[in-house]
Formats: C-alpha cells, sequence, structure tokens
C-alpha cells in the first residue's frame, strides 16, 4: 500500500487531534481532510481508525455512503450541476449533458487531464435560479446549454 | 454582556432604534440594502455592494446613505435586488453596471431608476415599492421574519427586531408553561411530517435524564425547497433563539445544528450568530442570569438526503453510516447518543420566538383549523414568479400559483403542481381551489412536506416526473432495508421501460402492488413515501402511462425514445443552421423549395438523431417541432 | 421482570415487559420468519422486513424483531396483509439474489431458503438488474460470495461483539450497498483473522468456508496414503448434523463414518494434543526458570495467532513456539510414522477435520512446513466432514461405534480432549506442569478455576509447591486484547495466558455446525444460549472417561519421545513441531 509522506501524516493527525473533545468526531474529521485534500484514500482512513478506534471498515462505510466524501482526487474544477426538481423542471438535464459532451466524461468522472470533475447534485438551495450550476462553490444561475461551452472555454484559458 | 433581563431590554431599546432610524430614514440618511442570499450572491451581489460603497465615496455622497447586505427577499429568480429605505423603492435584476446611475438619480437626485423596477407579468405597468407586488402582496412573514430587512451578520440589527424577547417570556415561565404555550400555538412541524411540535417537546420533557439534547434538522432534502437555507442565511439568531426555547422547554443543555455541507453561506452565518450570541452572553452558562445553561453546536451534512429523516440524522452526529434506526425508541425516549432528543426543522424552529414574543393566540389567529400559522413554500417550476413565499396556511394552490406566483409563463397550459418533493404528489386543477394544509394535502394524495412546490406546464411528462423522483429516491435511499432498496429500483425499472416504449399494461398492475409493497414494508418515512409520485401520477395521469404503453407515444415529446424532431419543410428556409450544430449531423438538405423560400428545405434523419434539441433551439424560424 | 398480557391470534398470553414481538411470540409457540434479527439482539438492525405482523398500537405494519410488546397488545401474524408483506419483502430478496440453490453448499442450512418456502414466496415473481456483485475466494479460509448476501449485517455484528475487529462493513448505499472488508479488500488483503465467526452466523451462502472436499477427492483418487485426523471439538458437534441433540459426543460414530470415506488411517488429534502439552508445557517450564519472555501465551489457535501478527507484532516474543496439535501431528505422521511404513512424506497426504477455518490457512503457512513439505494437506471442517458423510449415502446413525487406528497414535489422555473447550489447554498444562514441577499428579485433576465455555477472561493463582503461577485465560479478541494491553503496559501480573480466537474456544469455532433454531426443532427455544456449554460438557464427560487424563501419562507419547523424539524441546522436537512468527502488515 502506498505510504503517506511525514508532513500529510501530520496534518491528518492534526485533523484529528481538533476534535479530541468531541464524543462522536468521525464525520467532523472526514469533512476536514475531504476539505484538505478533495479525497480521503484508504491509508489515511487507516490512521483516523488508529486516532479514533473505529474500525478502518466502518469508516470506509461512512465515507462510501455519503457522496460529498470521496476515495479518489477530484479535478481542479469540480463542476456540480444541479439536478434537483426545480432545475430538472427547468432543463437541468441538457446542461449536465452538454458539459459532459463537451468534457467527454460522465457525471462523477474526472478529465485526464485533472482539470475538470463533473458532479449530479440533488439541489444546492438555489431554486429561485435554476437551473444552477456550482463550480468550486461558485454558482451560476439561470444556466442555459448555450452557455456551457463559454463557461469551460472561460476555465481553460485560466490554465492556459 | 447581557446578563440580566434590565441588560437585555437596554441593549434591545437601543439597537430598535438604531434600525428603526435607517429604516424610517430618521437619521437623515438613505438606506440601501441588497439581497446576500445565495441566489443574488451568484450574481455578484457582494460586488455590486462595493460598488455602491465605492461610487457614494466618490461622488462624496458617502455620508447621504449606508448600505448594508441582508438575507434572500424572496423572490430570487429577479435578483440580484437593491432596496432603498424609507421610499421602500425596489430595483431588480441590478447588474454592477447600474450603480452609478442608481447613486446619481435616486441617491443624490432623490430620482426612481424606471428601468430598473419589476415590471407584473402580462403588464407594462412599474411597480415601486416592494409592498405593492403581487408576489409579496399575500404573504405573511413569521418564519421569514426579519429575512430581507437585517444584516445576519450582525446580532445588533437582530436584537433591533426584538431577538432574544421570546426567549426572555419563556425564561419567566415554568418549562411545562412554555411546552402549554406552543401546545396552544398549533404549530405543527415543518419538516415534513406536521407532527405537533408541543407533544414532541412533551414527550421529551417526560422523560427522566441527566442529559437531553435538541437537533434542528436543517438537511433540507428536498430538491426544489430552499426555505431553511434562506432562513439560516437571513435571520440565524431567530433559528439559535427558537433551539434555547426548546432546549429550555424540555431541559436540554446542548443543541446540534445539522446543515448540509450544500449551504456554505448559511453555515457561515449560523456560526457566526453563535458566536456573537455566546461573547454576549445569550448562549453560556447562566443565561440571563437565570439558572438555565445552554449552547450551541453546528454539524455538517455530507450528501445525503436520507439523513433528513430524523433517525438517520442522528446517526449520522454519531459518526455513522445515515442509516434510519427502528422506532420505538422514539428519539424523544432514546435519541442522540441514547438521551432523549428533540429533533426540528429550523422553520419550526424559526416560529417558536414569535409564537413566545407574541403569544400563543396570536400566532394561531392565522391558518386553518387544523394547521395553524404561515406556511413557506419555495415556488418553482414553470411558474412566472419563482422564490420563497410566506402565506398562511390555508391559501389556495390557486392564489399560490396564480396570484402570487403570476401564473404560467409562454401561455403554456397548467398541468399539475408538485407538493412535498420525493415523499409528495401531483395536484391538478381540479384541486387548485383547495386550501393548503397538511391534513387537506394528505386528504387529496399529496403532502405539505417541506414546503416545495413545483409547477408543471404542458410540457412536462407525467411518466417522466415519477421517473425523475424515482431516479432521486433510488439514489438515496440508504439500502438498508430490503422494500427501499430493492423495491424502488423494480419501480424504476419498470417506469423507465414504460418511457421507453417498452411497457405493458401487466406493468401498470405491477407499478401499483410494488408500490403498495414499498409502502407498507419499508423501515422509515423514505420508504413508505417513495412510491408517493408514482400512486399520484398514476391516479391522475393514467392516460398518459397508457399513451407511453398503447400508442408508444409521449404526449408532452419529453420521453427520448418516443418523439422525433422534424423540420417543418415549409417553414424552413434552408438557412443550415441546424446542421451546423448538430453533433449527429443527420440535417441533410433537401431539393424541395418551399414556396416563397430562396433555399431549399432541410430534413432530420430520425434514425441517426440523438434527439440532443440542439436544432430546435438553434432555429430562429420556429421550423422544428417535436412530434 | 415484571410481565405484560398480550394476545395472538386472539389467544392471549403473559410474557415478559421488554421482549420483542418475535421473543414473544416464540414464548408462546409462533415462529414469525426472520433474517436479519439474531440471538437476543446481536443483530438488531430490523431491516429485512421478511418479520413484519400486525400489532395494535402501531400504525402499519411492524417488524416484530424490534418492536416490543406492550400491555393490551393484541398481535396478528397470519392477517392476510402480513402474510402477503412478508411473502413480498422475501420476493424481493429473491429478485436481487442469486438464486442457484442447487449448486450451493448452504442448501439445507439457508435461511433465506427457509423464509422463501414457508412465506411461499415466488422465485421469479420480480425480475430486474442485480446489484454488482464480488467474489472473494482468495483467502484460504473463506469465501465471500455478494450474489448471495440479504444485507443482514450479522456478520458485522459478530465480528466485532467477537473481536472488536469490525473487519467487515457496509460499503456504498441503496442498490448498490454491499458487505466486505474495507475497500472491497480480500479477507486476505485486511486484517481478517480468518476465524469464521462471521460464517457461522450468515443466514445464506455468502459467507462460507472456502470448502477442500475436492482437494481430498483428488488425493484419495491419487493413490497417495491419506491419513485423517480429526480435533477433538469436532466429536461434541457432529452429531448436530445427523439429528443428535447438541451435545452428543459422537466420537465412535465418526470415526466409523471416517474409515468408511476411504482413508487409510484414523487418528484422533488429541495425540498432538498431548504432544502440544509436553513440548509447551517443558517450555513455560524453562521460560519460568530461565528468565524467558513471560507470560507466556498459548499458540495452537491459528485466529488468535493471526490477530497477534496483524494487532501485536511486538508481543510475538510472548507467544509459545509450539505448532498447534494437528499441525504437529502432521509433522509426526509425514516423518515418524512415514518412516515406519517405509511412505515417501512426498506420498503421504493428511486431511485435517477441524471445527476452525482458521486451521485452512495455518496449514499454508511457510512456517508450518518440513524440508518444503507441508505438515498438512487439507483441512475440512466439521460441516465439511458431515457433508462428505452424506454424500458417500452414510447413515450416520445407524453406524457401530468404532475406535480410532491405535498403531503408533491411538492413546490419548483426557487432557487432550478439552483442548476443544476455552480453558482446556490452561487446565491440560497445568496438570502437566504440576506434576513436572512437584513429581506427583495435583490431586483433583480438574482446574475448575479455568473452566468455562464463554468469552470473556478468567483467571487463577495455582500454588505449585510454593511457586504460584498466576494465569488468565480468554477467547474471543476483545477479552484477548484487555490482557495484551496489559503486557504492553508492563502490567501484566501473569506467567501463562491461554488465548483462543473463537469466544468459547473451538467448540464454537468457525467450522462447526451452524445453530439456528429453525434447522434444531428439537431442541429448547435457548439452544442459542446454551449449546456452548453442551458442546463443552461432551468434552469435559470424554476426559472423565479416560482413564489416562494427563498427557504426561500418554504411554504411545512417552514412547514417541522414546523412540524419535528424544526430549521435549530437544533439536529434532524444534524442528518439527515448533514454528516462528512475524508482524504483518494490516492493509497489503
Ligand atoms: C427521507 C426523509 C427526509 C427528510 N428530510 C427532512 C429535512 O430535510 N428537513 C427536515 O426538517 N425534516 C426532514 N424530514 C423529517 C424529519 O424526519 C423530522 O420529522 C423533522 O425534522 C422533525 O421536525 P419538525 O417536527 O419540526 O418538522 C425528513 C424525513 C424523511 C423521512
Ligand atoms: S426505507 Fe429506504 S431509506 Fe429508509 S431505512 Fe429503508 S432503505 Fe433506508
Ligand atoms: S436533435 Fe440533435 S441530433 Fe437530432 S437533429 Fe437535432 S441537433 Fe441533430
Ligand atoms: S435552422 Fe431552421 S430554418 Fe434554418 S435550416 Fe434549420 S430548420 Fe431550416
Ligand atoms: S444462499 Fe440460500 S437461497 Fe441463495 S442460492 Fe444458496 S441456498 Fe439458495
Ligand atoms: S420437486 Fe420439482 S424441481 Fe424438485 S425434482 Fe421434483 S420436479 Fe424437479
Ligand atoms: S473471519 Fe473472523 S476476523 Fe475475519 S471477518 Fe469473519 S469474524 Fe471477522
Ligand atoms: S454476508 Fe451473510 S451475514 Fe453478512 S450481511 Fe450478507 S447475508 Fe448477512
Ligand atoms: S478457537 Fe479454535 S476454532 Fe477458533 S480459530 Fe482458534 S483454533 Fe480455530
Ligand atoms: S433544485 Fe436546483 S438548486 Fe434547488
Ligand atoms: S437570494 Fe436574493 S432574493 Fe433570494
Ligand atoms: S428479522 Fe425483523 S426485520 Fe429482519
Amino acid at each position: 500500500m502506498a505510504k503517506l509522506n511525514e508532513k500529510a501524516v501530520q496534518t491528518i493527525l492534526e485533523i484529528c487531534g481538533r476534535y479530541k473533545n468531541e464524543k462522536t468526531p468521525l464525520m467532523m474529521i472526514l469533512s476536514d481532510i475531504q476539505n484538505e485534500y478533495g479525497y480521503i484514500p484508504l491509508e489515511v482512513q487507516e490512521i483516523v481508525s488508529q486516532e479514533t478506534g473505529i474500525s478502518v471498515a466502518e469508516i470506509y462505510g461512512v465515507v462510501t455512503f455519503y457522496s460529498f466524501f470521496s476515495l479518489t482526487p477530484k479535478g481542479k474544477y469540480v463542476i456540480g450541476c444541479c439536478l434537483g426538481t426545480a432545475c430538472y423542471v427547468k432543463g437541468a438535464q441538457q446542461v449536465i449533458d452538454k458539459f459532459s459532451e463537451i468534457l467527454k466524461i460522465k457525471p462523477g468522472e474526472t478529465t485526464e487531464d485533472g482539470l475538470f470533475t463533473l458532479d449530479a447534485l440533488r439541489c444546492i438551495g438555489a431554486c429561485g435560479i435554476a437551473p444552477a450550476v456550482s463550480i468550486n462553490g461558485t454558482v451560476y444561475p439561470k444556466m442555459s446549454v448555450g452557455e456551457v461551452p463559454k463557461i469551460i472555454a472561460d476555465y481553460k484559458a485560466k490554465e492556459a | 454582556m447581557i446578563k440580566t433581563f434590565e441588560d437585555l431590554h437596554e441593549r434591545s431599546a437601543a439597537c430598535t432604534k438604531c434600525l428603526e432610524d435607517k429604516l424610517k430614514g430618521l437619521d437623515d440618511k438613505r438606506h440601501i440594502v441588497l439581497c446576500g442570499g445565495t441566489g443574488c450572491l451568484s450574481s455578484h451581489s457582494d460586488e455590486i455592494k462595493a460598488k455602491f460603497e465605492e461610487v457614494l465615496a466618490a461622488k462624496g455622497a458617502a455620508d447621504k446613505a449606508t448600505v448594508n447586505l441582508v438575507g434572500c427577499f424572496g423572490f430570487c429568480s429577479q435578483g440580484p435586488f437593491v432596496k432603498i429605505y424609507p421610499e421602500d423603492t425596489l430595483y431588480r435584476l441590478v447588474h454592477i453596471e447600474d450603480v452609478e446611475e442608481i447613486v446619481e438619480k435616486d441617491i443624490i437626485g432623490g430620482e426612481v431608476v424606471e428601468r430598473l423596477l419589476y415590471v407584473e407579468p402580462g403588464t407594462t405597468t412599474k411597480v415601486t415599492k416592494q409592498d405593492d407586488i403581487n408576489f409579496y402582496k399575500k404573504q405573511r412573514r413569521v418564519a421569514l421574519y426579519g429575512c430581507g430587512v437585517i444584516n445576519p451578520e450582525d446580532i445588533n440589527e437582530a436584537l433591533g427586531m426584538g431577538a432574544f424577547k421570546g426567549l426572555e417570556r419563556a425564561l419567566g415561565m415554568t418549562r411545562q408553561e412554555v411546552v402549554d404555550e406552543v401546545l396552544a400555538s398549533g404549530l405543527r412541524g415543518r419538516g415534513g411530517g406536521g407532527f405537533p411540535s408541543g407533544r414532541k417537546w412533551q414527550f421529551a420533557l417526560n422523560v427522566e435524564s441527566d442529559e437531553k439534547y435538541v437537533v434542528c434538522n436543517g438537511d433540507e432534502g428536498d430538491p426544489g425547497a430552499f426555505m431553511d437555507r434562506s432562513i439560516l442565511e437571513g435571520n440565524p439568531l431567530a433559528v439559535i433563539e427558537g433551539m434555547v426555547i426548546a432546549g429550555y422547554a424540555i431541559g436540554a443543555q446542548n443543541g446540534y445544528f445539522y446543515v448540509r455541507a450544500e449551504y456554505p453561506i448559511a453555515v457561515r452565518r449560523l456560526r457566526n450568530a453563535i458566536k456573537q450570541a455566546r461573547e454576549i452572553g445569550l448562549l453560556g452558562e447562566h443565561i440571563l442570569g437565570t439558572d438555565f445553561s445552554f449552547d450551541c453546536h453546528v454539524r455538517l451534512g455530507a450528501g445525503a438526503f436520507v439523513c433528513g429523516e430524523e433517525t438517520a440524522l442522528l446517526n449520522s452526529i454519531e459518526g455513522k453510516r445515515g442509516m434510519p434506526r427502528p422506532r420505538p425508541p422514539f428519539p424523544a425516549v432514546k435519541g442522540l447518543w441514547q438521551k432523549p432528543t428533540i429533533v426540528n426543522n429550523v422553520e419550526t424552529l424559526a416560529c417558536v420566538p414569535y409564537i413566545l414574543r407574541n403569544g400563543a393566540a396570536e400566532f394561531a389567529s392565522v391558518g386553518t383549523e387544523r394547521s395553524k400559522g404561515t406556511k413557506v413554500f419555495a415556488l418553482g417550476g414553470k411558474v412566472n414568479n419563482v422564490g420563497l413565499v410566506e402565506v398562511p396556511m390555508g391559501t389556495t394552490l390557486r392564489e399560490l400559483i396564480y396570484d402570487i406566483g403570476g401564473g404560467i409563463p409562454n401561455g403554456k397550459k397548467f398541468k399539475a403542481i408538485q407538493t412535498g418533493g420525493p415523499s409528495g404528489g401531483c395536484l391538478t386543477e381540479e384541486f387548485l381551489d383547495e386550501p393548503i394544509d397538511f391534513d387537506n394535502l394528505v386528504a387529496k394524495g399529496s403532502m405539505m412536506g417541506s414546503g416545495g412546490a413545483i409547477v408543471m406546464d404542458e410540457d412536462n411528462c407525467m411518466v417522466d416526473v415519477a421517473k425523475f423522483y424515482m431516479e432521486f429516491i433510488c439514489d438515496e435511499s440508504c439500502g438498508k432495508c430490503t422494500p427501499c432498496r430493492i423495491g424502488t429500483k423494480r419501480i424504476l425499472e419498470i417506469l423507465t421501460r414504460i418511457t421507453e416504449g417498452k411497457g405493458t399494461m401487466k406493468d401498470l398492475e405491477e407499478l401499483e402492488e410494488l408500490a403498495d409493497t414499498v409502502k407498507n414494508n419499508s423501515l422509515c418515512a423514505l420508504g413508505q413515501t417513495a412510491a408517493n409520485p408514482v400512486v399520484s401520477t398514476l391516479t391522475h395521469f393514467r392516460d398518459e402511462y397508457i399513451a407511453h404503453i398503447v400508442d408508444k407515444k409521449c404526449p408532452s415529446h419529453v420521453c427520448k425514445n418516443l418523439m422525433e424532431y422534424h423540420i417543418i419543410r415549409d417553414k424552413c428556409v434552408g438557412c443550415g443552421m441546424c446542421a451546423r450544430g448538430c453533433p449527429a449531423n443527420c440535417i441533410t438538405r433537401t431539393d424541395y423549395v418551399a414556396p416563397g423560400k430562396k433555399l431549399a428545405a432541410m430534413e432530420i434523419d430520425p434514425k441517426a438523431c440523438v434527439k440532443c434539441g440542439a436544432c430546435m433551439s438553434t432555429c430562429k424560424f420556429g421550423a422544428i417541432e417535436k412530434r | 421482570m415484571s410481565k405484560v398480557n398480550i394476545k395472538i391470534e386472539g389467544v392471549a398470553y403473559q410474557v415478559e415487559a421488554g421482549m420483542t414481538i418475535l421473543e414473544a411470540a416464540k414464548a408462546c409457540g409462533y415462529e414469525i420468519p426472520s433474517l436479519c434479527a439474531f440471538n437476543h439482539g446481536e443483530c438488531n438492525v430490523g431491516s429485512c422486513r421478511v418479520c413484519l405482523v400486525e400489532a395494535t398500537g402501531a400504525r402499519g405494519l411492524v417488524a416484530s424483531c424490534v418492536y416490543p410488546v406492550a400491555e393490551g397488545m393484541e398481535i396478528r401474524i397470519s392477517s392476510p396483509k402480513a402474510v402477503e408483506a412478508r411473502r413480498r419483502s422475501v420476493e424481493l430478496l429473491l429478485s436481487n439474489h442469486n438464486k442457484n440453490c442447487q449448486q450451493c453448499e448452504k442448501n439445507g442450512k439457508c435461511e433465506l431458503l427457509h423464509v422463501a418456502t414457508i412465506t411461499g414466496a415466488k422465485e421469479d415473481k420480480y425480475t430486474g438488474v442485480q446489484s454488482e456483485t464480488h467474489l472473494d475466494q482468495l483467502a484460504p479460509a473463506l469465501v465471500r460470495d455478494t450474489s448471495k448476501c440479504v444485507l443482514c449485517g450479522r456478520c458485522i455484528a459478530r465480528c466485532s461483539n467477537a473481536h472488536g475487529l469490525g473487519i467487515l462493513g457496509f460499503e456504498n448505499r441503496g442498490f448498490k450497498t454491499f458487505v466486505s472488508p474495507a475497500e472491497n479488500r480480500s479477507f486476505a488483503n485486511s486484517p481478517c483473522i480468518q476465524c469464521g465467526q462471521c460464517v457461522n452466523v450468515c443466514p445464506t451462502g455468502a459467507l462460507m468456508e472456502k470448502s477442500e472436499i475436492t482437494k481430498v477427492d483428488a488425493a484419495l483418487k491419487s493413490g497417495k496414503h491419506v491419513v485423517i485426523q480429526a480435533a477433538p471439538a469436532v466429536r461434541a458437534a457432529l452429531g448436530e448434523e445427523f439429528g443428535y441433540p447438541v451435545g452428543t459426543p459422537v466420537t465412535g460414530k465418526m470415526i466409523a463414518a471416517m474409515r468408511r470415506l476411504g482413508f487409510e488411517r484414523v487418528y484422533d488429534v488429541n495425540f498432538g494434543a498431548d504432544l502440544t502439552i509436553m513440548e509447551e508445557g517443558t517450555e513455560l517450564l524453562q521460560r519460568l526458570s530461565e528468565g524467558g519472555v513471560l507470560p507466556m501465551i498459548t499458540s495452537c489457535s491459528p485466529g488468535w495467532v493471526n490477530y497477534a501478527e496483524y494487532n501485536y507484532g511486538d508481543l510475538l516474543p510472548h507467544l509459545s513456539s509450539c505448532k498447534s496439535p494437528h499441525q504437529m501431528q502432521g509433522a509426526i505422521i509425514k516423518s515418524y510414522w512415514a518412516e515406519q511404513k517405509g511412505y515417501d512424506p512426498k506420498d503421504v497426504f493428511v486431511v485435517s477435520v477441524m471445527p476452525c477455518i482458521a486451521k485452512k490457512f495455518e496449514k499454508e503457512r511457510e512456517q508450518e512446513k518440513v524440508n518444503g513439505i507441508p505438515d498438512v494437506d487439507a483441512v475440512i471442517t466439521t460441516r465439511e466432514l458431515a457433508r462428505m458423510i452424506k454424500r458417500a449415502g452414510i447413515m450416520f446413525t445407524r453406524l457401530p461405534d468404532e475406535e480410532w487406528d491405535a498403531d503408533i497414535m491411538g492413546d490419548y489422555s483426557g487432557a487432550g480432549v478439552i483442548f476443544g473447550v476455552t480453558g482446556g489447554v490452561m487446565e491440560a498444562a497445568l496438570r502437566t506442569v504440576y506434576y513436572k514441577l512437584t513429581g506427583k499428579e495435583h490431586d483433583a485433576i480438574v482446574f475448575e478455576a479455568v473452566r468455562g465455555h464463554d468469552a470473556g477472561i478468567r483467571e487463577a493463582s495455582i500454588d505449585i509447591n510454593g511457586t504460584v503461577v498466576n494465569v488468565a485465560i480468554a477467547s474471543g479478541m476483545k477479552s484477548a486484547k484487555v490482557l495484551l494491553d496489559e503486557i504492553r503496559e508492563g502490567t501484566s501480573k501473569y506467567q501463562f495466558i491461554e488465548i483462543m480466537g473463537c469466544p468459547g474456544g473451538c467448540i464454537n469455532g468457525g467450522g462447526q455446525p451452524y445453530v439456528r433454531s429453525c434447522f434444531l426443532p428439537n431442541e429448547a427455544d435457548d439452544i442459542l444460549d446454551t449449546y456452548k456449554e453442551k458442546r463443552a460438557q461432551a468434552l469435559y464427560s470424554e476426559d472423565e472417561r479416560q482413564t489416562v487424563r494427563q498427557s504426561h501419562n500418554n504411554p504411545q507419547i512417552i514412547e514417541l519421545y522414546e523412540k524419535f523424539l528424544g526430549e521435549p524441546n530437544s533439536h529434532k522436537a524444534h524442528e518439527l513441531l515448533h514454528t516462528s512468527y512475524g508482524a504483518r502488515e494490516r492493509f497489503r
């Protein structure tokens, strides 16, 4: 199994340490790790297991239960297309299909260059401006299929 | 620090004056507020606010106006909003480029910027004041009290709006009296079930325990509903106060907010509000000098709809997979960490300070016989005015859709309104005059749920809608119990078959039977209500199902396998735009030139077409139709 | 306990308050089908929904396994609504199940098939895609086949309860949920100790021992000299497979059956157990007198050894270097016995019948080979032996009682027999150590203080000629951990510790017959509470019947040392009978 570098181990220990006084800190620890690294591989779960006394299988079960936790690294830009009801009835499916078509990835996947991850979300509470798309937390209101190519182009341009 | 009842009085009075001065212009200044809700922030209302400050300073008008970012106005589809006190002028769809003009004309010149005013759909009348807009006319703000008025990051403004007055009154009563007050108000849970909150509190009060907990359910899983988000973003202290009152009533010392991680702004403002309340002593030890101590904590969800179910939520806080627990024991007896716990929804708790502040009778004076008070709806879908509306219980669906919602856009025909989210059902034309309350909606085959209200028009296929919800349920089922884990999958498979034109009439019987099984056998309410969208569409739109099965047609042209894009050759000018954008390269030129047209018309090869719809949205001549 | 009055099918009963409807119904003589509920709430998730009944006071149907009775409650098991609901739950389960009962080794002991039968479920009532499935056959001891899993969670609960290990867990959610070690790894690549406790509780064929019957068949066909040896705990449970009451020792019939299966020799592993005591006792005395690493811990349970290697690499010097009895005996068969018979050890094939599945793993260890030849070639469980007997058409109950083959290792002492129950190794060792230190037998023979049949820790102080030996016994890794942590912290007061992998020891091993009320109609309702004690009793009674009750008094053991091994712990003994351990990475 791949070994983590010392710095990462320290960070994870530090994150576990933040919640020493909490009765049941697992969700908080995992959220922090997810935010810090973008994913939670097994090696990391092993450390969390040692620190919390919760078995690795149980932690793994928690990680795979919640859609926010990821086992693999996400792209630099995580494109979350809302497919909640309000967005769906306003054509969100076509929007996500367009992203899919241009990026050549299915929802849940990451582009080969590691730049984009496409996620289908279930309502981000921005239903008033449906269909909504959230890219790394920035919400794009009232999306239309036509805007998709430009948004992708803009992010690509940023990288170039 | 606020250590006594007198401290609170003094501070509140000062803050109230300060706030009123701003809103009424008594400070001789204009007061500019911008919506800082998620919707408007996504259209950069924060940058617009900064721009206002910059322009005001540049024009030497900094002393003429104050600028503030407040919570959601509810009318997010028209955002970003800029509102100017004391005149109550409301500008909508404001862009950063408009700031100069507003400052110049309105703030300095005292003249309304007409072009930024709201126009009622179907008219040309421009409306200046917020209260004159139809969308707002029938609304009444109880749960949304303070949202869109105060700065949610400043506890002083909340105090100015009367925050903690409800708690003050509660602390002067016995626990039982507080529970009785809530019981008398007739408040029922806004999270979906509609269970009388007072009764829930009574259960928890009755159990002896060294520790008890209050949990606020801010998971807001119903896609299409966002009232909890708006409340937490717009007036977090109201919910905190509600939680503290609940804590006092049942004898708890700690409260947990469980908020979905998709709501970063709400979380930030909530945490900030808790911090401020702690700093001035309204949370913590010996609140207002009494024996009562209480503190609040925030926990985040991690993307699982089922965690809105209260026992799954408790498991999630306990760091486990969010799988519901069998009941009994009920949370009021054994909840968080096996201690007596009440779980209440954000909106429910937001109503509590109002009830304590104004009295149960005042709250109960609004609403219907068995559903008291108001309810916030997230009106969405095919309706002109999309947004959050808070109306008295008993308002009819027609008022909601037509008076407040402004009717159906583009002259389309109303088909159904879906309430209750994935657990709810669809209500048709014939129910439009039904008053909305908990029991009536259930009686008519739907439910209140958390208040999502999605309007569908003739372009929505009801089989597709049922399938949409079932996909959602399948994705979100925790997988613990057999009927929900496997039954919903089987239902989805049948619905998929039908939308692909492969269904049989026997499938309809099977659907009904499966729906029955999933409802009767499932462990938690997710499964028990999972089939509602199927059952209600089967009841009201059986003909649509039959059309898919027998005629192999989707009457609304939604189901891809059962529809085709087609070029009306007499309308086609042969410009070729459609062909250029077609990913399947399946649009070719015919040799038919329509009368009066110069170029030959195009046609689509239906076999090669992938039904992406690009051509139809490209054609400027309306020559492409679905059929 | 206070009582409540309830009615089932209109008939009034009084039952204990706090019982679930399922328990109450059983006490009153009704069987409600159930799958996920197990062993007094060891697993009580209420998830399978095959136990639904009608009960007054509840809104809809209730899951009887988790719903408590209440005063005045009226329960209807037979209402058409409940009957239909139960059937539908099973039919849904079957729609996502790899239904190949004919070739499924669980058939006959499968609770899913059982509930399908009694609910009248039709296997093809619902059809559709099946969840993605996973088959793990990498570990030598056990196989996981998620296409047979009903997600009852019993295995997860057992692994945690018995060992605090939590190797298994649910992964994913919804229709994609499945049960596995973390990261859907093989048992072989996770810190699973391969004890098979999870196998014992699985209601279906999703978790099974890795059968070696075909291997044995091939050996029998090959013309090799195939020798079979059976562990003590097997005789205490094999009878259950043939309708004997739990706790009936069936030694004689078992020997007769094995002989009829065509093995060249049928030996008792008790001989190996006596040998182990000689070696281990000597090792302990040496450590005591020479200041060796103490406490010394027994090493005859491969489940426990696995646990130590994964989790307490630093404490491995505490483990006795002795191989487990069947390995020792295998080594003797392939050396001493083969030599006497004039066989090439390569042509000898040793089959062990074990209550254990971890032994399947153990026999594969590199450290359990002599000159590259494994001591034991195949390990079959009690259950597999029963299958072979049935397959051969042998009517077990009609067999005569026969005796073990008695050339060179037929004799055994009572001490060897009790190896099969927790505390047994300790007691056997004490009998010999006492003799060695005092030169006389312990008066009582029986050391009551170390006896028991359950998990948990027992301890005793034995005064041997003024030397007080503090001993402790633990079975199940949850209990073992307590003793191990004491050693780690330097606070352990013991000189000798016995640790068994399975709670209760081998009588409750992962290869023993399944104990399920629904398949044991003649046992009392509380059989799940009593079976360990009953099986243990079968072994203690056999000990009592023996004339020789101490390992050092077994004449053939004495002969073996005289003729072949020399002294206990001699060079030769070390070569054949001792082994070594190494720390292992948890997730490879
Ligand atoms: C699948 C499911 C999802 C739910 N989601 C929510 C939710 O997002 N927010 C909420 O307040 N209640 C939700 N509920 C209802 C809660 O279980 C619970 O009844 C509610 O939080 C109680 O608060 P109230 O009495 O104030 O409504 C959900 C219930 C189910 C079965
Ligand atoms: S009904 Fe669905 S969500 Fe609820 S416990 Fe069962 S599987 Fe989980
Ligand atoms: S729907 Fe898409 S694939 Fe079909 S013709 Fe139009 S553009 Fe081409
Ligand atoms: S875009 Fe419209 S008008 Fe132009 S070729 Fe296509 S169908 Fe004809
Ligand atoms: S597990 Fe049971 S039901 Fe499944 S195939 Fe095996 S015997 Fe049949
Ligand atoms: S019962 Fe049916 S399956 Fe079994 S042997 Fe007879 S015909 Fe065949
Ligand atoms: S074999 Fe033992 S250690 Fe491995 S998963 Fe099963 S119970 Fe746990
Ligand atoms: S493997 Fe067996 S015991 Fe474990 S959940 Fe599946 S069916 Fe139940
Ligand atoms: S206690 Fe017995 S059955 Fe269990 S692992 Fe150890 S040797 Fe095997
Ligand atoms: S449905 Fe898309 S943001 Fe709510
Ligand atoms: S977010 Fe601005 S009006 Fe709702
Ligand atoms: S046995 Fe009751 S739900 Fe499984």
